[in-house]
This record gives C-alpha cells, sequence and structure tokens, in this order.
C-alpha cells in the first residue's frame, strides 16, 4: 500500500489549508464550522451534491491524469487545456458531420476522433522537443492559445446556427449521446449529468496504472522520465519517446470533450472548461502522479467547486472564493511538502555527498 | 600547525559517520587518511573544515579548542581544502580565482596588482608554476591544481587538506604534485592527503590514519607499515591486491574498429583515426588520462552517438555494426558498463528488479503475454535475485530503490546486469571507481572469469594500476589518438605514463 503511504504527505497538506482557511473564515467574521458543514454538505448529499460532484470531477481526473503521465515522463504539460478544447471540437465536429449514423458507430468515432485530435494536438510540442529540442513548457503554453482561438473560430464562423446569440455549435446527432448515469441509479434523477465519462475516466486511470508499472512501454516512460541518459543507454529512443508521452498525455486531456460533449450538453460549447487543464496539473501534483492518487485529488476539487456555491449563498460574510483560497492553500501546501521532509532529506542528502566525496578507495 | 580531533561524532539519520575519532596530525608531517568508501574520512575532514558540525567532540588547533562552525572559520585559523573536484571558475583568470571571497583593496576598487604580485612570490616560495593572468580553462588539470594550492596558501594556510588530489593527474603529474608537498612540508605547513592509493601513501606521508565504518582502526608511521597491512586494516581482512590471472588465450578476432573518428564541437576530433581489434577471451586495455577519447570511443562502439559524429569502421564478428542502434548492439551481444553509474548506468530512484532488466526490458524472458508487452514480473524478480545473488549485492532486497545502495554495491549490480546478457563483447569503462577494496578485488575476479569464458573485452580505466594489471594488451590513448600500445605486463607505469602525455612529460 505505497500509494497510501505516498497520499500521507497530501492529506496534511489537505488539513493545513483548511486549518488556514478557518482562520481565513474567522478573520472575515463568520463561523468556519458552518461554512464547512455548507461546503461538504452540499457536496455529499443525495443525489445533487454526489451527482455533480462526481461529474465535476470526472473532467479533472482526465486533465489530472494526462499531466501525472507527462510527468513520469519528464515532460511538463501545460497545454492541457489546449488539448481538451481541440478534442471537444473534434467530437462534436464529428458528432454534427455524422449526425446520422447509428449509436454504436457514432459514439465509438465520437470518442476515437475526440482523442485522436487531443494527441495529434499534445504530439506537437512533443515532436519540437523531440527534433529542434524546443521547451515543451513554452510550447504547451503558446499551443493553449492557438486552440482556443482556432476552436473560437471555427465555431464562430463555421459551426454556429445561424442566429444563435451564443458561442455554440449545432447539436451533435442523438446517436452519439452517453447515458447518463441517472439511467442505472435508481433515485439519481437524469437531469443531472454525471455520465458514463465518469466510468470511462475511472477506467482510464486502471489503463494507466496497468500501462506505467506493468507493460514494457510504461517502463520506458519511466525510465526516460527518471534518467533519460540511463534509458537511452538501455536501448530507448528518447525522441520517440518524448513524442509518445505528450500524446498519450494529449489523448486523455482529450477524453474531457466526451464528457462534455457526448454527456453533458450534445454540442461544443465554446469557452467551456473552468479551467480543467490547468487545475489538473494542481491534481497531478496532490495525487502525487499517481493514477489512484489523481482519483482522490480530483475528488477533493470537485467538493470544493461543488461546495463553494451553497457557502456564497447561505453565509452571511463568507463568498464563494473561499474555495479559490482553500484551493490555492492546497496548492501552496503540497507544494512546501519539501519544507516538511526538509530534516530528512538534507540529512539523506548530506550522507550521499559525503560518500561521494568520500572517492574511491 | 597541529590539529587533533577528539572524540568527534558526526550521525546522518541512522549512519554514524563518525565514531568517536581521535586523531592527532603533528605539526610539519604530511598524513594520509585512508580508509573504504563511507568510512567516514571526508566526513571528518569536513568537520575541521566547518562543512558540517560534529555533533560531539572537540577540534583542537595548535592545542587551543576551536569552534568551527563554517568553512569561514577553518579559513581564519589557516585551514585549507582542495576538493576532488576543483572548485573553479573556468572563464575567470588564475588571479581572480585565487582572490575570490578574499578580494584586496577597499569595498569600490579591486587591486588585482598587488594580488598579482603577492601570487607571483607565492608561486615562487613553493615553487609552483602558474602564470596569475592565465585563463582557468585554458591550464591543464595539474595547473589547476596549482591554482587550488595557491588559493589556499593565498588565503595562508598553514594546514592543507587535500581530497583525493590524484585522482585526476598522470604518472609524471603525480611525481611533480608530490615534489610541491614535500616543499610545502619542508617551509612548516602541514598537510592532511586523503587517498585510496596505498602506493601513494606508502611514498609520501610521514603518518597514516586508517579508518573503518566511522572509527579509526589504527595510526601508523608510515615507514614501519605495508601495503598489505593498510589493506587488511581498511577492509578487516586479508586481501588480494594483485590480480592473479592465468596468461590469455585470444581467439577469433570479435571486435574490428578502423580509423575511427568522432567530431567533437568546433571541428575538434574527439577521436582521431582510431584502429585496434579486440580477440575472444583477451582483454584489450586503454589506458590514457580521462578526457581524451575514452569516453566518445566506448560511446561509439555501444551505439550512443549520433550516427553523424561518427566516421570509420567498427564491425562486431565479421558485421558492419555502424547502422544499428544501441538496442540492436545490446541484442548482438555487446554489454556495456558506463564509465558514470549515476548517469548512464542506474535509474536511482527505480528498485533493483527495475534496474536489473534496464535494457533487456522489452524482451523474453522478461515480457510475456499477447505481443510481449506485458512485463513477466516472477522472471523479472528471478532475474534481478540471480544478479544480487551471482554479484553479492548487499543487501540482497531487489524492492529497494538503487540510490539506497553503496557506490560499490551498485556496480556490482550494473555489472551483474550487464554480465547476464551474456556478452560476446563487453565494454567496461571505470569498473572500480568509487569502489570499495573488497569489491575491486571481487569485480577484478569477475572480469577475468568472463575473460576466461570467451568473452572479448574492452577495459577503460584511469587507474593505470587497475588497466595494467587487467589488461592482456594496452592501447595508450593521448589527445584522442592512439599514442602507442604496450604489453602491460612489460611497460613500466613512465613509459606508459610518457605516451598517456603524448611523449612529453
Amino acid at each position: 500500500m505505497k500509494v497510501l503511504r505516498d497520499l500521507r504527505f497530501p492529506l496534511i497538506a489537505v488539513l493545513c489549508a483548511f486549518l488556514v482557511g478557518a482562520v481565513i473564515v474567522v478573520l472575515v467574521g463568520d463561523s468556519p464550522i458552518e461554512t464547512y458543514r455548507l461546503l461538504l454538505g452540499s457536496a455529499f448529499s443525495w443525489p445533487d451534491g454526489i451527482g455533480y460532484t462526481l461529474f465535476f470531477a470526472t473532467p479533472l481526473i482526465f486533465t489530472g491524469l494526462a499531466v501525472a503521465v507527462a510527468l513520469r515522463g519528464g515532460l511538463l504539460n501545460i497545454g492541457a487545456e489546449g488539448q481538451l478544447y481541440v478534442a471537444a471540437f473534434a467530437t462534436a465536429w464529428i458528432g454534427i458531420t455524422f449526425a446520422n449514423l447509428p449509436a454504436v458507430l457514432l459514439v465509438p468515432m465520437c470518442c476515437v476522433g475526440g482523442v485522436a485530435a487531443g494527441a495529434l494536438w499534445a504530439a506537437i510540442p512533443g515532436i519540437l522537443k523531440a527534433r529542434f529540442g524546443s521547451h515543451e513548457v513554452i510550447n504547451t503554453i503558446m499551443l493553449n492559445f492557438v486552440a482556443v482561438a482556432l476552436v473560437g473560430y471555427l465555431t464562430q464562423y463555421h459551426y454556429r446556427i445561424p442566429g444563435d446569440p451564443i458561442m455554440e455549435t449545432a447539436p451533435i446527432g442523438s446517436g452519439a449521446h452517453i447515458a447518463r448515469l441517472g439511467a442505472f441509479i435508481p433515485g439519481l434523477p437524469a437531469r443531472i449529468p454525471l455520465n458514463v465519462a465518469f466510468l470511462l475516466a475511472l477506467l482510464a486511470c486502471w489503463l494507466v496504472y496497468v500501462l506505467l508499472w506493468k507493460t514494457k512501454w510504461g517502463y520506458e516512460i519511466r525510465a526516460t522520465g527518471q534518467n533519460p541518459a540511463a534509458a537511452e543507454y538501455g536501448g530507448v529512443s528518447i525522441r520517440k519517446e518524448i513524442v509518445l508521452t505528450m500524446a498519450i498525455s494529449g489523448a486523455l486531456a482529450g477524453m474531457v470533450g466526451i464528457n462534455e460533449v457526448l454527456g453533458y450538453r450534445y454540442r461544443y460549447y465554446d469557452g467551456f472548461s473552468d479551467n480543467y487543464g490547468f487545475t489538473g496539473i494542481a491534481v497531478a501534483l496532490l495525487g502525487r502522479n499517481h493514477p489512484f492518487g489523481v482519483i482522490v485529488a480530483a475528488l477533493l476539487f470537485a467538493v470544493l467547486q461543488r461546495g463553494g456555491v451553497p457557502v456564497d449563498a447561505f453565509t452571511q460574510l463568507v463568498s464563494k472564493d473561499i474555495v479559490l483560497i482553500l484551493q490555492a492553500l492546497v496548492i501552496l501546501f503540497v507544494a512546501a511538502e519539501a519544507m516538511f521532509r526538509r530534516p530528512v532529506g538534507s540529512r539523506q542528502s548530506a550522507v550521499g555527498s559525503g560518500q561521494v566525496a568520500g572517492g574511491k578507495i | 600547525m597541529k590539529l587533533e580531533l577528539r572524540g568527534i561524532t558526526k550521525r546522518f539519520g541512522a549512519v554514524l559517520a563518525n565514531d568517536h575519532l581521535d586523531i592527532t596530525i603533528p605539526p610539519g608531517t604530511i598524513h594520509a587518511i585512508v580508509g573504504e568508501n563511507g568510512a567516514g574520512k571526508s566526513t571528518a575532514m569536513r568537520i575541521a573544515y566547518g562543512f558540517y558540525t560534529a555533533d560531539s567532540g572537540t577540534i583542537l588547533v595548535d592545542d587551543r579548542v576551536r569552534d568551527i562552525r563554517a568553512p569561514r572559520d577553518a579559513i581564519a585559523l589557516g585551514i585549507g581544502m582542495v576538493h576532488q573536484h576543483f572548485m573553479l571558475v573556468r572563464p575567470m583568470t588564475v588571479t581572480e580565482n585565487i582572490v575570490l571571497g578574499a578580494e584586496p583593496g577597499s569595498a569600490i576598487a579591486l587591486d588585482l596588482r598587488k594580488a598579482a604580485a603577492s601570487i607571483r612570490a607565492l608561486s615562487e616560495e613553493f615553487r609552483l608554476a602558474v602564470d596569475p593572468g592565465a585563463i582557468v580553462e585554458d591550464l591543464s588539470v595539474g595547473q589547476q591544481q596549482r591554482v587550488e594550492l595557491l588559493k589556499a596558501l593565498y588565503r595562508r594556510a598553514g594546514l592543507l587538506i587535500l581530497d583525493e588530489p590524484t585522482a585526476v593527474l598522470t604518472p609524471q603529474e603525480v611525481a611533480e604534485f608530490f615534489a610541491i608537498l614535500r616543499r610545502m612540508r619542508d617551509q612548516g605547513k602541514t598537510v592532511i592527503i586523503i587517498t585510496h592509493k596505498l602506493s601513494e601513501v606508502l611514498a609520501i606521508s610521514d603518518n597514516v590514519t586508517v579508518m573503518r565504518d566511522g572509527r579509526v582502526v589504527g595510526n601508523l608511521k608510515t615507514n614501519e607499515t605495508t601495503a598489505a597491512e593498510l589493506a587488511r586494516l581498511m577492509v578487516g581482512r586479508d586481501v588480494l591486491l594483485r590480480v592473479d590471472k592465468p596468461p590469455a588465450r585470444p581467439g577469433a578476432t570479435v571486435l574490428t574498429v578502423r580509423d575511427l573518428s568522432i567530431a567533437g564541437r568546433e571541428g575538434a576530433r574527439r577521436l582521431d583515426n582510431v584502429s585496434f581489434d579486440v580477440r575472444s577471451g583477451e582483454i584489450v586495455g586503454v589506458a590514457g588520462v580521462e578526457g581524451n577519447g575514452q569516453t566518445e570511443l566506448i560511446e561509439a562502439l555501444a551505439g550512443l552517438l549520433p550516427e553523424s559524429q561518427v566516421s570509420g569502421a567498427m564491425s562486431f564478428r565479421g558485421r558492419d555494426i555502424r547502422q544499428l542502434n544501441a538496442r540492436r548492439r545490446r541484442d548482438a551481444g555487446i554489454a556495456h558498463v558506463p564509465e558514470d553509474r549515476h548517469r548512464r548506468g542506474l535509474l536511482l530512484e527505480f528498485s533493483l528488479s527495475e534496474n536489473a532488466i534496464l535494457g533487456v526490458h522489452y524482451r523474453a524472458p522478461v515480457v510475456s503475454g499477447p505481443g510481449g508487452v506485458l512485463l513477466d514480473l516472477p522472471a523479472i524478480q528471478r532475474r534481478a535475485d540471480l544478479v544480487i545473488r551471482e554479484f553479492d549485492v548487499r543487501p540482497p532486497n531487489s524492492s529497494l530503490p538503487a540510490r539506497a545502495l553503496s557506490g560499490g554495491n551498485q556496480q556490482k549490480l550494473i555489472i551483474g546486469r550487464e554480465f547476464e546478457l551474456p556478452p560476446v563483447l563487453l565494454l567496461i569503462s571505470q569498473p572500480t571507481r568509487g569502489v570499495d577494496i573488497g569489491a575491486i578485488e571481487f569485480i577484478h575476479r569477475k572480469i577475468v572469469a568472463l575473460r576466461d569464458s570467451g568473452c572479448a573485452i574492452l577495459l577503460v580505466s584511469a587507474e593505470l594500476e587497475e588497466v595494467t594489471a587487467l589488461a592482456d594488451r594496452l592501447i595508450v590513448l593521448h589527445n584522442g589518438r592512439i599514442a602507442g600500445e604496450v604489453d602491460p605486463a612489460r611497460a613500466t607505469h613512465e613509459e606508459i605514463g610518457l605516451l598517456m602525455t603524448g611523449g612529453r612529460s
């Protein structure tokens, strides 16, 4: 249960964030107990709380996984946001263009097309890095702007229904809709958009786990991430790994489109992403780049997102910005983890350097 | 200057690095401190220099208890230290380097002329010939070391601590360096030299302290001891210092290298028209001062250099291997123990099991299942256990990260992994760098045994002792060219040393 042990520090970080958050609520002049009761109570109520929390968690699992896989491979993918936009648009485009196909064909086509679009979009900075050595952080960030502008343009000038005041495309064919979980779970109303994509997210976590730790491909990705020179020595093509890892990362980010387009709005809605791609970085960080950790972290962020609304509505002085503050605090404390660990870490490194300097016999 | 450590204890986490050390270094002597990796000798000296503070114990300088909390304090007391890896700013001049941190002149005006004059005076006094105006990166390694010495002397050091000072020097440079140390002693300086070369201990020191497992196990007068006694004290048992090896029985030619050249940056050639053969059942040694093309030679043969940099012919069992990538070459039976185990050889955060399959991780028996994609964890475990058992890797726990092992055990893991390939040709670089004496003996025996089983071996080592002891034929590289080939059983170190410097000393 190494995963659980690894999650110990993130857990401490979350607790610290809530403690500091409580202090802030007190300073504002409200009751932290009441605020947290509203925050957590609404997130865990049945069916709306739980339904929406899981729905909010779905894109964060995908983007968290995307960032985690890339980091395991030694790459920082800050472009999940752009990748998921391109993918969602591609998903919708297939759903619109082939609207008359039966579900059994159209759903897989939309899924595969969207995921492929995300993978290709992410492969661009991968290829640039592998071929020219340009840094993926710069290129993924820049491609975010390109992606947003590109899908915005396509929506505005080519796929918007004339006269529609909203920046959105025409609806996808009904054959492309995927089921909401309300259809299977008694007591969960169909209006709650939690859909099959959530199950797909859990499946993706398991698949990524198997890929990374049970296959030779995952071994090569992790080896490249841990020490590229040693991986190269072991016969791994670093260039190929960079492109492959970015493509896998982009594919996972692209799966957000399945949740959004096929399971929720049934069309492409411009600007739909609530910074999922960037929150994914925090999710991966908090989940320690482990697929199962990502699930836990995505749930936490979803709880905060869901719980913010009633906090805003039912407290006197606290606004839903408390959620942003808590999110920021969680990230700060996770990032400061090294601080908690330093006493141990520095001793270890001191021994290490001592041995190195101890030199040869 | 007299230095005395009394009851020095230092603990790093669970590791007791120094356990009640008592060391007395009489003034005006050259004092050697020897011990295996992790014996605590560097830690002790770092405490004396203020890098670490001891948990308990006292330091006496000239019979007075002193509180040394930072290198600053040590320098103020007249203690200087020269590290194994030089701490020089390479694009700056000798003078600028020497005054760095002790700049002469006022706060706003740096008086380099005055500094250069006093550096000249110092270098004449100790006959440390260095041009104060030279740029450090233009200097040879031996000259850079003199700059380090001058740096300490400029700060009026009465006692100098030298950490592995001869590791990067040719035999001629070592002789010169020792002459400098003796002059310094004769001028009243005290010198502490941390080393692992027992022959040098015997050649240069007046007294020697032997450490093992954080404790002092012997304080001896150098002229009353022998290399065998020192080695026994260091390891705790009798050690075979020579390599016992029967004559080679070479077979067919396995590796043929013809006119191999490797382009470096800016048109310079890192390797220049090198040709040689390696036959099965023989060890061909490559000697040379580090940085004379050995690294590039091995990486080119292992397939780790871009093809565009490499020209010439390389054939392995009669087959051209230039087009083959690193994986294909390994598949063909070329194993490679890299010179830098942390950079190339290991995935430090990965477990020993995962490290034991690096390079064969994509093929049976390591993978199984449809398409050979899934890692076969039991098979990996078996392979790891085999390597750990055959090569005595300690602790024998395959789930530990490679980082947790000592240098010697990391090296045994790598060598074991490569021997399991099994190799037809072994490329092995610096096989015992940073490895304990006991493990050196073990690794040398394994290499000879592999040779006797018919493997062709190309061995690169910066340790002249090692390469002459193991090799059946010896090539000397200088400036990317073969400066000569000698019979390691007959050639003297002086002859080889002359070739290493390209015929000039």
